[in-house]
């Protein structure tokens, strides 16, 4: 007999208060909310080609990890991936004209806001898929870089594919350096998890003897020092799945939101930046318009440049 | 003397890939010594190399996947997929990963690493584990592919693969494992010339001006050479042989040179789609004024591959298809 475990529903009571943050972890989320919703506005306004998935509402995961992972650590990304690369590199402009197109794109406006390549961070637009390879990537730190490890973003969506698990078993196998983030919003694309996850990722996890933790909180001071030495742990070759439970604010890419209005509003209840807003509402506000001003500076730099250049058979 | 088996030369190459790049990793389903992999072509190895040499699960899109991650952090990876009709477990890998790093990153991203294919039939291994799967490789931007040959020193082979700084696809059709490398058959003679092995008959009259010019992966080649010798001994018809060890992207212009007005393309593959179609399609671009006709295709049949020989044989190429398809394209 299967028996299929329902994820523990959100807490229905308002979240409670945020602890306030250090100015660099609060710009940094806020650097990120403004860098999306300037997106989905470019978007509207029909300047951006193709499409583009925003992490709004999950700013935390990348920020609260930010200081565990260091320049030698692999950081695999995946479709939903802005603010894992601003939280690794900053860099705003890079990211834009990679999404714009522009001259002075992270990868020439080749690979576009799903496929970006940057030192030690790659990120791709098929689920599942980097998790082998970034098995083989804590193959060769465990080998040649130990206390370096391989850390892949994937949702609970990507819970559906076999790599998945190819994977795990040979993290297992090989104490693997590999820690994967599970950024859990609740739904894949329009599927809500519950119609597409049978058991738990918990319960996936241990099936492989592999170490799981689960985050429930948006508190990045909260969530930062409970991650430290499991991250230690993976440092020294024990596997480890982080799942976060996130709330997905905005669309799946654009416009294409189907949850109804009580989903949404549920997310909304449970949004940083508005909990943020309420209970540090001197701290939030200058650094607030500071992002805002920045980003929009972003956008009008970023779009007055030329188109970037790439040869297609170079 | 006895020459040296396709085997034996493979294995030796992967030898001498692991001892001259300390980077090189061999990984992949049961490679391990005692057994040293399904057909012992990584006999040795692990005995020798027993840290870069690395036995995987069951999981053809994961060993593809470490391939390439360690490619990505450096290394040279070798993945052998026990049965190249697995590869299609390991597409989206291939494809949507390793392939497309190669560039769609914006500046070139090299990767170092070779996904070897124990291919074809003729060994009664059914539908599933006899299949030659070329053709659906063929045409993807950033994946080349190769194919093993009884006159291509492996060594080389594997050296051209891991040089090019993308990821390959290796072809080692199995009837080969067994077979003497380069050429045993009195009746004719082969050279080289850069990738291009040439097959000509001994006779130098014959030899400049063939009948027929055959093109043919390694895998195919033993079964060319056999129509030959039938064709020159039963109906004093003159062939060449060409056989490239990269198909794809195929140096078509090294062909070139040697063709004459009849061309003959020869593959185990199935019909439809065919390797065969894509060389037709470049030699009609080029010299489609000297040709007597269009470029002919010989392959096997567009069937699954039977288990049992009698029905087996049916289905795939075989010398006397070749023949066959040389005499018809000469009637013209």
């Amino acid at each position: 007999m299967t028996e299929t475990l329902t994820p523990a529903p959100a807490p229905a009571t308002r979240p409670a208060r945020l602890s306030r943050l250090a100015d660099d972890d609060l710009a940094l989320l806020l650097l990120i909310r403004h860098f999306e919703r300037e997106l989905l506005r470019l978007y509207g306004a029909g300047e951006l080609n193709g499409t583009t998935h925003t992490c709004l509402g999950q700013e935390h995961v990348p920020v609260a990890l930010r200081p565990l992972l260091g320049p030698g650590d692999f950081v695999f990304s995946n479709h939903r991936g802005h603010g894992h690369y601003l939280a690794r590199f900053g860099d705003a402009h890079g990211l834009l004209a990679e999404i714009m197109g522009r001259e002075g794109a992270v990868c020439a406006g080749v690979g576009g806001s799903q496929h970006l390549h940057r030192d030690r961070y790659l990120s791709t637009g098929v689920q599942g898929e980097s998790l082998p390879v970034a098995a083989g990537v804590a193959l060769h730190l465990r080998r040649t870089e130990p206390g370096a490890l391989a850390c892949v973003y994937i949702g609970d969506g990507t819970w559906g594919e076999g790599a998945v698990y190819e994977a795990l078993n040979l993290a297992a196998l090989w104490d693997l350096p590999l820690l994967v983030v599970v950024e859990n919003n609740g739904i894949a694309q329009s599927t809500p998890t519950g119609a597409q996850l049978a058991g738990t990722v918990a319960g996936r996890a241990a099936a492989f003897g592999i170490g799981h933790h689960l985050v429930a909180s948006a508190d990045v001071n909260e969530i930062r020092p409970a991650l430290e030495p499991l991250v230690a742990r993976v440092r020294r070759g024990r596997p480890m799945v982080v799942e976060f439970r996130v709330h997905r604010l905005g669309p799946h890419s654009k416009g294409d939101d189907t949850r109804p209005p009580e989903a949404v509003r549920a997310a909304r209840e449970h949004d940083w930046y508005a909990r943020y807003a309420h209970d540090h509402p001197d701290h939030f506000q200058p650094l607030d318009a500071r992002a805002r001003a920045l980003v929009e500076d972003v956008v009008a730099e970023v779009s007055a440049r030329p188109p970037s250049r790439w040869s297609p058979c170079a | 003397m006895v020459a040296v088996r396709v085997a034996e030369n493979l294995n030796a190459a992967l030898h001498g890939l692991l001892d001259d790049d300390p980077t090189a990793y061999v990984l992949g389903e049961d490679v391990l010594d005692p057994y040293g992999g399904a057909f012992k072509i990584t006999k040795g190895l692990s005995t020798r190399f027993p840290d870069r040499v690395i036995t995987t699960p069951i999981s053809e899109g994961a060993l593809t996947g470490v391939a390439a991650g360690l490619a990505l952090t450096g290394n040279t990876a070798v993945a052998e997929i026990m049965f190249g009709d697995f590869a299609a477990l390991a597409f989206d890998q291939l494809c949507n990963f390793a392939a497309k790093s190669v560039s769609m990153y914006g500046s070139r991203l090299p990767l170092r690493m070779v996904v070897r294919c124990p291919t074809g039939g003729g060994r009664g291994y059914g539908p599933t584990h006899s299949q030659s799967l070329q053709k659906h490789f063929v045409g993807m931007p950033g994946l080349a592919l190769y194919e093993m040959s009884p006159f291509h020193d492996n060594r080389e082979v594997l050296a051209a693969m891991v040089d090019r700084g993308e990821p390959c696809l290796f072809f080692e059709d199995k009837i080969l494992y067994t077979r003497p490398t380069g050429l045993s058959d009195p009746l004719f003679r082969v050279r080289r010339d850069g990738d291009l092995a040439v097959v000509d008959p001994d006779v130098p009259e014959l030899a400049a001006r063939p009948d027929c010019v055959i093109v043919a992966p390694g895998g195919t080649a033993h079964r060319a050479l056999g129509a030959m010798r039938s064709l020159l001994l039963e109906e004093e018809v003159s062939c060449r042989l060409l056989v490239p060890s990269r198909l794809y992207p195929l140096d078509v212009e090294a062909l070139l040179p040697y063709l004459g007005g009849v061309v003959l393309v020869a593959e185990e593959g199935t019909a439809g789609g065919t390797w065969g179609s894509e060389v037709a399609h470049l030699v009609h671009q080029r010299v489609w004024d000297r040709l007597r006709g269009p470029v002919r295709l010989v392959c096997s049949r567009a069937s699954v591959i039977p288990t049992a020989a009698h029905l087996e044989r049916e289905v795939l190429i075989d010398e006397s298809a070749i023949h066959r398809a040389v005499r018809e394209a000469l009637r013209g």
